[in-house]
């Protein structure tokens, strides 16, 4: 394996990487087995730190909890995904006041925190009458920028499409509107998906700034439990729990896009993007 | 507008605090990720399994979580007392390094391997070739997602008004304490980050016109 930094390594390079090598797994055993020594050390792997896994109310709850974080992440992905065709759709518009206003609000709603935009919804709407939830202002907040950051993905798609794309629209008589949701915006969608799916990954971790405003998610729950007295305050065991299971799900996500990624390299109908747009695109939704 | 008047107080040290926990947590981003970046890319299997360890699980955790877990659990094992400041620029750290990690590697990975090659064959040593040969040219090739990911981590920074710093995200609990109008203010929380998202897109257009390396 010969890459940028390192040449193929001969014997005497071969045999100081084992050194390395060892000296790297010492220094990582000595660090995990100090962490898991403190973990020990501060007891947090008593039984009694673990045994609230084991109730019937707790599993459910917790199952509940892990409900809400889904239904949540269900109800922005799909908002979003719409708001970001539309705005997309706008952005690349014919008339320059629909182009001005598309591109103010996914430039407006890009550059604002979606914490804030959790704030608005859920404490600033009240202020001028508006009944607002919990679920709602997570819901809105993370659809507005996830959305605006999924419009900025989908132009990059649809403007990496060949011409002649259009052009055969077109000239099959297809209206304007007809040409962007027929021919364009699925052709950029496809070829665009695992962007899209690692945006996806964002908003799902993102409903977790939900515990903020209240919203009773898992990590709300897990916060919960280790605040409780009786299972003697196991915050600690909890969130490893609550991490394990946002791993999990982010990771089945994850594996979904690279799915589709070697599944759209096979088939040949699915036309490349730029990788520079492609990279922005992800970077920008870090 | 009297409400930003009436608190400046307020809107000042807040937006200070923001930018100070902004430019802590990116140069500490900046450095462990490309500590985790070189991991990543080393020539031992052992480094590189533990770099993307970290990246995967870094990169799949959500913030709040992560800030959760040093202000809420990390104190109970008892290491080192950590205040909420230095909590939450350590919280910011651990996520966003492993987002510069891969911005970074890519950038090694779009140097071609004759340029190293080059630079052995002038009998540069590998320091040489990594600090003068190498990385000068990764990190300008990756100037505009590094910023962006800069950017990320400047909206990220508010996560913290969660966990009891001071700083622009926090402005609304306190100006809904004083009675005030919890929207507007809130607005002129946006209008602020606007601004410093814009400051940054800036030095991102500049620098990138500035050092684009011509290939």
């Amino acid at each position: 394996m010969s890459n940028v930094l390192f040449d193929v390594p001969g014997p005497k390079a071969r045999l100081r990487y084992r050194g390395y090598a060892v000296v790297g797994i010492v220094v990582v055993v000595a660090f995990i087995a100090y962490i898991g020594w403190r973990f020990y050390d501060s007891g947090q792997f008593t039984a009694r730190k673990w045994e609230w896994l084991e109730y019937a109310q707790v599993q459910s709850d917790l199952a509940n909890a892990v409900l809400q974080t889904l239904e949540a992440f269900a109800a922005a992905a799909v908002l979003a995904l719409i708001f970001g065709a539309v705005f997309a759709a706008g952005r690349l518009s014919d008339h320059a006041w629909i182009r001005g206003i598309a591109g103010f609000v996914v430039e407006f709603f890009r550059a604002i925190p979606a914490l804030i935009l959790m704030f608005l919804f859920y404490f600033g709407l009240p202020t001028v009458g508006v009944p607002t939830t919990p679920f709602l202002g997570v819901v809105f907040g993370l659809t507005l920028y996830n959305g605006s950051v999924l419009a900025e993905v989908f132009r990059a798609g649809i403007q990496s499409l060949p011409k002649g794309q259009s052009e055969a629209a077109y000239a099959l008589g297809m209206r304007k509107t007809q040409v962007m949701f027929l021919v364009l915006l699925p052709q950029a969608i496809r070829a665009m998906l695992p962007t899209i799916i690692s945006q996806l990954v964002v908003l799902l971790k993102d409903t977790a700034l939900g515990f903020i405003i209240t919203f009773q998610e898992l990590l709300y729950y897990a916060r919960y439990i280790g605040s409780q007295g009786t299972f003697g305050r196991p915050i600690v065991p909890s969130t490893i729990v609550a991490t394990g299971i946002y791993v999990a799900m982010c990771l089945l996500l994850t594996a979904l896009a690279t799915y589709l990624e070697r599944r759209n390299r096979r088939s040949k109908k699915v036309l490349g993007t730029p990788p520079t747009a492609v990279q922005e695109a992800v970077a920008a939704s870090a | 507008m009297n409400v930003l008047l009436d608190n400046l107080d307020l809107f000042g040290p807040f937006f200070l605090r923001t930018i100070e926990l902004f430019v802590l947590s990116a140069v500490g981003s900046l450095i462990w990720g490309t500590i985790l970046a070189m991991l990543r890319v080393s020539p031992v299997p052992v480094f590189r399994a533990v770099g993307t360890a970290y990246v995967t699980i870094a990169r799949n955790t959500p913030l709040t979580l992560v800030f959760a877990f040093f202000v809420f659990a990390y104190p109970l094992l008892d290491i080192v007392k950590v205040d909420y400041f230095p909590a939450a620029v350590i919280a910011l750290t651990v996520y966003t390094s492993a987002f510069i990690c891969e911005v970074v590697r890519s950038g090694i990975n779009t140097v071609p391997v004759g340029q190293a090659e080059a630079g052995r064959a002038l009998g540069l040593t590998f320091g040489q070739i990594l600090g003068q040969v190498v990385l000068p040219q990764a990190l300008r090739s990756v100037v505009p997602p590094l910023i962006s990911t800069l950017i990320a981590l400047l909206k990220n920074t508010t996560i913290a008004a969660g966990f009891s710093v001071a700083e622009a995200g926090a402005i609304r609990s306190y100006l809904s304490e004083r009675g005030e109008n919890q929207l507007v203010g809130l607005l002129w929380v946006a209008l602020g980050f606007i601004i410093l998202v814009a400051v940054l897109s800036f030095v991102q257009r500049s620098l990138e016109k500035r050092w684009s390396v011509a290939r």
